[in-house]
């Protein structure tokens, strides 16, 4: 397709250009885990666009109603500061919509403006616009810096600085907080099903299962039954520890937690995959007088089991991924424990510590493998490699469906943005279940495609 | 409106068919705090040049604006795919203290040389007017330097609505306009204006047009092409699809080359035959206007009787109407009848005075007429008015769905051609596939208590 024919094997030094970006802006990430806390409407302090923007986005993905509303600048606010803006806002969000929580983050425009959040939302406090019981918290997401993974982080913290408080010395022996990082409601869902099989109370947040995998029930219902409840993000101090699921999403929020509560936290690997969910139940037994119970075991064997039935397809395939940092670490090490050999990694994410922790996980065993972060880590990029040297999978956003088509190789969509499939929002591929699911999803790509090329004569019904 | 509370400052954007004299405000920003489902200048100007194929669009500012319109149109291409690329200068935070116009610059000529465009439009978002570049400057010393056409267009979000980025769009477009040869252009020629060729509409329209014997000198935008536009003040006509995106620029050309104007809506048996005809009356043509009538003739007697089979189920049902413009809001509801169907619910995003009276004009008593709606508010009407569909954009879908009631996408997101004789047929079989789903049967049983709801049924199942 001639879309295609643009992208040429010559990697071209670029300095001042993203063609087809592998990452997108904060807000949209602090939009996403402000929907994780219960009766909680996000709010984008910026023009309607970029509201707009993420609104459609995230709905495109979950297939849900993405709330949030805007300040709606002006040129005016341009030049004289959001305040008013803000001030009205809050005051109809109130009026109107009801919210337990307005989750305020800014957009470039009002960062670059410099207006100060909790200092209008205190005047707003002080006008009575802000009901009893109910409150305004912020986080600053500024889109020229990091990506919509920081802007996760960044709100995710937020509810910490703002919510976690310690009634007492003394910690609740079984009672964790997960954050649980940027994944799938259904992700979430499957983190606290493993929470609770090992007979801790957990914390979760942010929990947007519930909220954008809500049911349908012919009501429209603005704030669907899911996600954290203010008295449980308060009591987020008095838990024994907090596991932070993915270094980049959730570990500012644990480290805050620590600092503000002495809450100890353990900054984990995102739990896709075998290893990655072994160490995430590990952690979980130093808070549960070390018991793992017999149904985990179980699931685990079968996740094993499943892995030597498939052992022989896997052998030495070659993958390229793309998506979060986060993500990449813990799919990368999944497949090097399938015996498949990840070739090209890329995230637009920037930040240097991601190629470390890919270092690690790839070990001395793994060659010739690429990994790139930053600007000029885009869709682009990875294409060109591929024409260089093609690879037997792609594992990525819905962004890799035209290097899939033009290349012709199957494409396993995987993080976010899926646009063009429905379910991913229901199936977790955390925890040993969603990695049984991963390892499905890879050999059905690989099957189908021997299936499909195979001639007359070789084509089996075993295989 | 009784049982639905609606908010102060949004009751001057409601009105009720009947209930008091015609008076409906819009055309202003939302209020501060609302889930508005509108967008920026940089959308509105982005969408409608989108579609220009063999250009390039580059979009100057951080990550996100460039990342979240990057092939999100559907806007199909004949030819050169170079629009569904995503190109930006992602501007960092060094960028927004020192100034991206470097980077810009440096942009431009990587970008120039390895593709060679035949134009670029270089769109300046919100945080690029704050910081001040000089974006017309670079375009110029670009031009000059590559001899590529570079276009700025001034579309910072926080400078209105979408419809100002019309404006810039159409700014932006005039630059082209009237730099091309106009030899050997029929007498009987026009510019198809304001149709942006989603699923491959624009062909169906340009092909009625050829098949009249009519002369199409320029689609703008759909399946758009920079040596088109450059000559397309040639034509002798402008015919213009959609109330808000093209107006401006055909008023342009009317003013400069004197080229008439004439307003079209391809949508629904009605509209689209007195489209035809418009063109035809006005080319005055003997030969063209037979061939119109041959050609509304065939398609219409060719499309009645496949619509009837769908007319049977959808008598009697309920449709609600949320677009981007409001003059397509018109068409939507008079196809509505065509297919049996009663329109209770009426709005647009973006719609102006005009539009709305006309709105009104057409609707039945008590319908709804709506000016930048929220979701709360939509909801609450849909539920009042009891409507089996709502037609609107992608915000809207998932709201639909919850409430149980079928969707119909006539944004950018359909994925089937709705313009023309046969866009007609495929409304009919979408609207007819969504509202006679087996889906919402199942979902109503959850109105009530799903439980005792579902052991009724199968009682009844078992009596049958
Ligand atoms: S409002 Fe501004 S920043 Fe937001 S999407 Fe529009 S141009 Fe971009
Ligand atoms: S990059 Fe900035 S201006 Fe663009 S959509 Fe994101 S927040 Fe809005």
């Amino acid at each position: 397709m001639a879309l295609l024919r643009h992208t040429t094997d010559d990697v071209v030094e670029r300095q001042a250009l993203t063609v087809n970006p592998a990452k997108t802006c904060q807000p949209i990430g602090a939009m996403y885990a402000a929907l994780g806390i219960n009766r909680c409407l996000p709010h984008s302090h910026g023009s309607q666009g970029c509201c707009s923007y993420h609104r459609s986005t995230l709905s495109r993905h979950y297939k849900e109603p993405a709330m949030a509303a805007t300040s709606s600048f002006t040129e005016g606010s341009s030049v004289f500061g959001g305040q008013a803006n803000l001030l009205q806002a809050l005051n109809t969000i109130f009026s109107v919509y009801d919210p337990d929580v307005v989750a305020v983050h800014t957009t470039c425009l009002s960062e670059t403006i410099g207006d100060d959040i909790p200092q209008i939302a205190d005047a707003a406090v002080a006008k009575g616009f802000v009901p009893e019981g109910k409150c305004v918290i912020h986080c600053n997401t500024p889109s020229y810096v990091g990506s919509h993974t920081t802007g996760f982080a960044n709100m995710t913290k937020a509810m910490v600085d703002y919510f976690s408080t310690s009634t007492s010395e003394d910690k609740i022996a079984d009672q964790i907080n997960i954050i649980p990082g940027w994944v799938e409601p259904a992700d979430m869902g499957e983190i606290k099903r493993l929470v609770k099989m090992m007979s801790l109370k957990g914390i979760t947040f942010p929990d947007t299962s519930g909220v954008l995998d809500a049911p349908l029930t012919a009501e429209y219902n603005m704030y669907p039954k899911g996600g954290a409840t203010i008295e449980q993000l308060e009591a987020t101090g008095d838990s024994a520890g907090t596991i932070a699921l993915g270094p980049i999403c959730s570990g500012p929020a644990a480290e805050a937690l620590q600092n503000k509560c002495q809450v100890p936290q353990n900054t984990l690997p995102l739990p896709i995959g075998l290893r990655a969910t072994d160490m995430f139940i590990q952690t979980l037994r130093k808070y549960n007088g070390g018991n793992v119970p017999a149904e985990i075991t179980a699931e685990r064997g079968r996740l094993v089991d499943l892995v030597s039935d498939m052992s022989q397809y896997f052998y030495g395939k070659t993958v390229a991924l793309w998506g979060d940092p986060d993500q990449l670490v813990s799919l990368t090490q999944f497949l090097v424990d399938l015996d498949m050999r990840p070739k090209y990694i890329i995230t637009g994410t920037p930040g240097k510590a991601f190629l470390r922790r890919i270092g690690e996980v790839l070990g001395d065993g793994v060659k010739d493998v690429i990994v790139k972060q930053g600007a000029q880590a885009d869709m682009l990029y990875i294409h060109q490699l591929i024409k260089r040297e093609r690879v037997d999978l792609l594992i990525g956003n819905t962004y890799g469906k035209y290097i899939s088509r033009d290349e012709d190789i199957p494409l396993i969509r995987h993080g976010f943005p899926i646009l063009d499939r429905i379910g991913h929002q229901y199936f977790p591929t955390a925890g040993y279940r969603g990695a049984m699911r991963l390892c499905e999803k890879i050999l059905d790509a690989f099957l189908d495609r021997q299936d499909r090329d195979a001639p007359e004569e070789s084509f089996e019904l075993t295989m | 409106m009784t049982t639905t509370d609606i908010l102060e400052g949004r009751k001057a954007h409601i009105h009720e068919k009947g209930a008091v004299p015609f008076n409906i405000a819009c055309e202003k920003q939302s209020v501060a705090g609302s889930v508005s489902q509108r967008a920026c200048v940089f959308c509105g100007s982005r969408v409608v040049l989108y579609p220009i194929a063999d250009a390039l669009h580059v979009i100057h500012g951080p990550i996100g604006c460039a990342a979240y319109t990057w092939d999100i149109r559907g806007a199909w291409s004949s030819g050169p795919q170079l629009h569904r690329m995503s190109f930006s200068t992602d501007l960092q935070e060094k960028d927004v203290i020192y100034g991206g116009e470097k980077k810009l610059y440096q942009a431009l000529v990587e970008l120039i040389e390895h593709y060679r465009p035949k134009a670029a439009f270089i769109y300046s978002t919100c945080i690029v007017g704050l910081i001040g570049d000089d974006v017309e400057a670079i375009c110029r010393r670009i031009s000059a330097e590559t001899g590529v056409e570079t276009i700025p267009v001034h579309s910072e979000g926080f400078k209105g609505s979408k419809k100002d980025g019309y404006s810039a769009a159409c700014n932006a477009l005039n630059q082209l306009v009237g730099t091309g040869d106009t030899n050997g252009i029929s007498p009987l020629s026009i510019n198809i204006l304001g149709d942006f060729n989603i699923a491959g509409e624009t062909w169906v329209i340009k092909d009625y047009y050829e098949r009249m014997g009519v002369e199409v000198v320029a689609t703008i935008t759909g399946d758009g092409r920079v040596d088109d536009i450059r000559r397309c003040h040639g034509a002798a006509l402008n015919v213009v699809q959609c109330s808000g995106s093209m107006t401006q620029l055909a008023t342009m050309m009317k003013e400069k080359y004197g080229i008439p104007i004439i307003r079209a809506s391809y949508f629904g048996i009605e509209d689209m035959s007195k489209a035809l005809y418009d063109v035809a009356e006005y080319l005055n043509d003997k030969t063209v206007m037979r061939n119109t009538q041959n050609l509304v003739r065939d398609e219409v007697s060719k499309l009645v009787p496949q619509l009837r089979k769908y007319k049977k189920d959808l008598k009697g049902k309920r449709a609600a109407v949320y677009t981007g413009g409001a003059f397509k809001a018109l068409s939507m509801i008079r196809s509505l009848r065509t297919l049996g169907m009663k329109t209770v619910i009426a709005g647009s995003q973006t719609g102006n005075q005009q539009d709305y009276a006309r709105l009104q004009e057409l609707s039945d008593e008590g319908t709804i007429i709506l000016d930048d709606t929220n979701p709360l508010e939509l909801a609450k009407f849909l539920e009042e008015k009891k409507a089996d569909l709502l037609i609107g954009g992608v915000k809207e879908r998932p709201i639909a769905y919850k409430l149980g009631l079928g969707f119909c996408d006539h944004n950018h997101e359909r994925k089937i051609g709705l313009a023309g004789f046969e866009g007609m047929l495929n409304f009919a079989k979408e609207v007819h596939g969504t509202v006679t789903s087996p889906v919402w049967k199942l979902a109503a049983l959850h109105r009530k208590d799903v439980w005792s709801a579902t052991s009724r049924q199968h009682r009844q199942g078992d009596e049958s």
